[in-house]
């Protein structure tokens, strides 16, 4: 058919040599690599090259640290603090319950129906909450919502007396829990369930208590696990954009809702890559987050071996 | 003992409290879907849906959608990622490292970058919004890769495919008799996940002004945010039930290999 088999071992059933790569592999074996690189060049890399370039040209194509020095004025850079600002306090929020909450599960029935459903509940609101999450609010705390209507009828509190807060900072901050806290379960399961009941024991046995337990035992071992989820969710809040861009249709308080701007026209003649620069930002950011946590998993694993 | 006492507590609080937390909004949606005039109850919302032409349509996009792009993931990555551990490993850490890379491109940002490459995709391919495959290919990559890559390192694919070769199978033999029934497993894994992250992606959808299934919620959300609402539901249940049911799938992986 159509896969590539060029019979590059030698004839006479004589096996190719172990490990590693077989010999010198002939432009034969090369070939079926090509439709995998071809795609990744031409729908990831290319798009990406085009942000990061363009991020260094003018409208003319010509060289310029315009776009860059732009980022750090105005309300282009005020975006940037609230972005990373949001960014950071749902990352500390989404830390810290999800933290508690991998606990309440990780010591359960590890095949339990409570686990089950927490993990499968947690991988929905993760990856794949976005528009959904902004109507769950909307029919939350919206102006019509259950919660809010609930209040006002019975207790008479109007919870947007103060302003519209769940179109701003605020009601993001809010929305962004129910994907951070979800999000650290799933990657802080696999820590706690690291754990040993036998450190446990150890820690009994010799007359240790619960405090001395999580204080010389839990608490090391979880540090750079929690840190690193912490750099996760961190990146993670910085990139979301859908869940944003539904429930902000006015403004754009913080980054992706700016880049939204520069595609859908709102566009200052001779600031056409300014929106670029405002990726190439985005991506430093998001970049130097993961790359710490690299750094973090590293230091660990020389550590742990 | 007192501290169990005390650590069951704790438990159930945090059980409780988070569990409200995460529940309320999703009552709150059945609540709000279900509003009928002055009060009372009705299932409006729900069954216009269904009557709702472009709302089906966009969910027909969609389906489409988590199908091609599917089986483009599966057509790219499996043959690409098994040729590579047995011909090809200098090209190991290239391809993982491409693969991993949109996590570090968040999908606003390549979107930015993808929208004068859409012009010309549309230009040659018409602009039918399953040219969104290209885009959603990239966006599930790093899960897939993950995936499949644990499904290829649970299996001894040199000596399987040594002894297929040995036999006489060409490589697309080995391939799709050897190589795809031994990972099925992670390979089944890997579509749902690609069909879930489908059915929910909203971004690039949106900026690149094709009608998906999360573009028409956000859209009629404006006028009536009861369907919206209701779609919703559906969507995070939908969601849940793919997820749970693979929670499932790598169970039974475990069992059959502890058997074995």
């Amino acid at each position: 058919m159509t896969a590539v088999a060029p019979v590059a071992t030698t004839p006479g059933g004589s096996t190719p040599k172990k490990g590693g790569a077989a010999g010198r592999p002939s432009a034969a074996a090369w070939l079926v690599a090509v439709p995998f690189l071809a795609f990744v060049g031409t729908f990831l890399v290319y798009p990406t090259v085009l942000v990061l370039f363009g991020a260094f040209q003018d409208s003319n194509g010509a060289f310029t640290l315009d776009n860059l020095t732009t980022l750090f004025t105005g309300v282009v850079f005020d975006a940037f603090v609230r972005s990373i600002e949001l960014s950071a306090l749902t990352a500390l929020i989404g830390a810290v319950f999800g933290a508690l909450l991998t606990w309440a599960i990780a010591v359960g029935n590890p095949d339990g129906m409570l686990r089950r459903v927490v993990v499968a509940g947690s991988g929905v609101l993760a990856q794949f909450g976005g528009v959904p999450l902004a109507f769950a609010f909307l029919a939350t705390v919206g102006f019509e919502g259950l919660v809010t209507k609930f209040l006002r009828d019975n207790v008479g509190i109007d919870l947007f007396a103060g302003s519209a807060w769940l179109f701003d900072l605020p009601g993001l901050t809010l929305v962004y829990t129910f994907f951070q806290i979800p999000l650290m379960v799933i990657v802080f399961l696999p820590a706690l369930d690291g754990l040993r009941p036998q450190w446990r024991e150890a820690n009994a046995s010799l007359g240790g208590t619960s405090w001395t337990y999580w204080r010389h035992v839990g608490g090391p071992i979880l540090t750079p696990p929690f840190l690193g989820a912490l750099l996760l969710l961190f990146a993670n809040a910085f990139s979301a954009y859908a869940t944003a861009a539904a429930l902000v249709s006015q403004g754009s308080p913080i980054v992706p809702l700016q880049i939204r701007g520069f595609l859908t026209g709102e566009v200052v003649l001779g600031q056409e890559n300014l929106g670029k620069a405002l990726g190439l930002g985005m991506v430093v950011v998001v970049s130097i987050a993961m790359g710490v946590n690299v750094l973090l998993q590293k230091r660990v694993a020389k550590w742990v071996r | 003992m007192g501290s169990l006492v005390k650590q069951r507590v704790l438990r159930t609080i945090i059980l409780l409290v988070l569990g409200v937390y995460f529940v309320l909004p999703l009552i709150a949606m059945a609540e709000f879907s279900t509003r009928g005039r002055e009060g009372s109850r009705s299932l409006e919302s729900w069954t216009s849906i269904v009557d709702d032409d472009g709302l089906m349509e966009a969910l027909v996009n969609s389906l489409l959608l988590s199908v091609t792009s599917a089986v483009l993931m599966l057509v790219l990555l499996v043959p690409t990622m098994a040729w590579i551990r047995l011909r090809l490993p200098q090209l190991q850490r290239l391809v993982e490292f491409l693969c991993l890379l949109p996590l570090a491109i968040p999908a606003i940002v390549l979107v930015v970058g993808m929208a004068p490459l859409y012009a010309w995709v549309n230009y040659f391919l018409g602009d039918s919004p399953l040219t969104l495959t290209f885009a959603y290919t990239v966006l599930v990559l790093p899960f897939a890769y993950r995936a499949v890559d644990a499904g290829l390192s649970a299996i001894d694919l040199k000596t399987l495919a040594e002894a297929a070769r040995s036999l006489g199978a060409s490589w697309f033999t080995v391939l799709w008799k050897v190589v795809v029934p031994n990972i099925r497993v992670a390979l089944i894994g890997a579509s749902l996940l690609s069909v879930a992250l489908v059915l929910g992606e909203f971004t690039i959808a949106s900026l690149l002004n094709f009608d998906t299934l999360q573009v028409q919620v956000n859209l009629l959300g404006k006028r009536n945010a009861g369907v919206s609402i209701a779609v919703s539901l559906l969507c995070l249940i939908f969601a849940f039930v793919l997820l749970f049911a693979l929670s499932y799938v790598g169970q039974r992986r475990r069992q059959t290999v502890v058997e074995e």
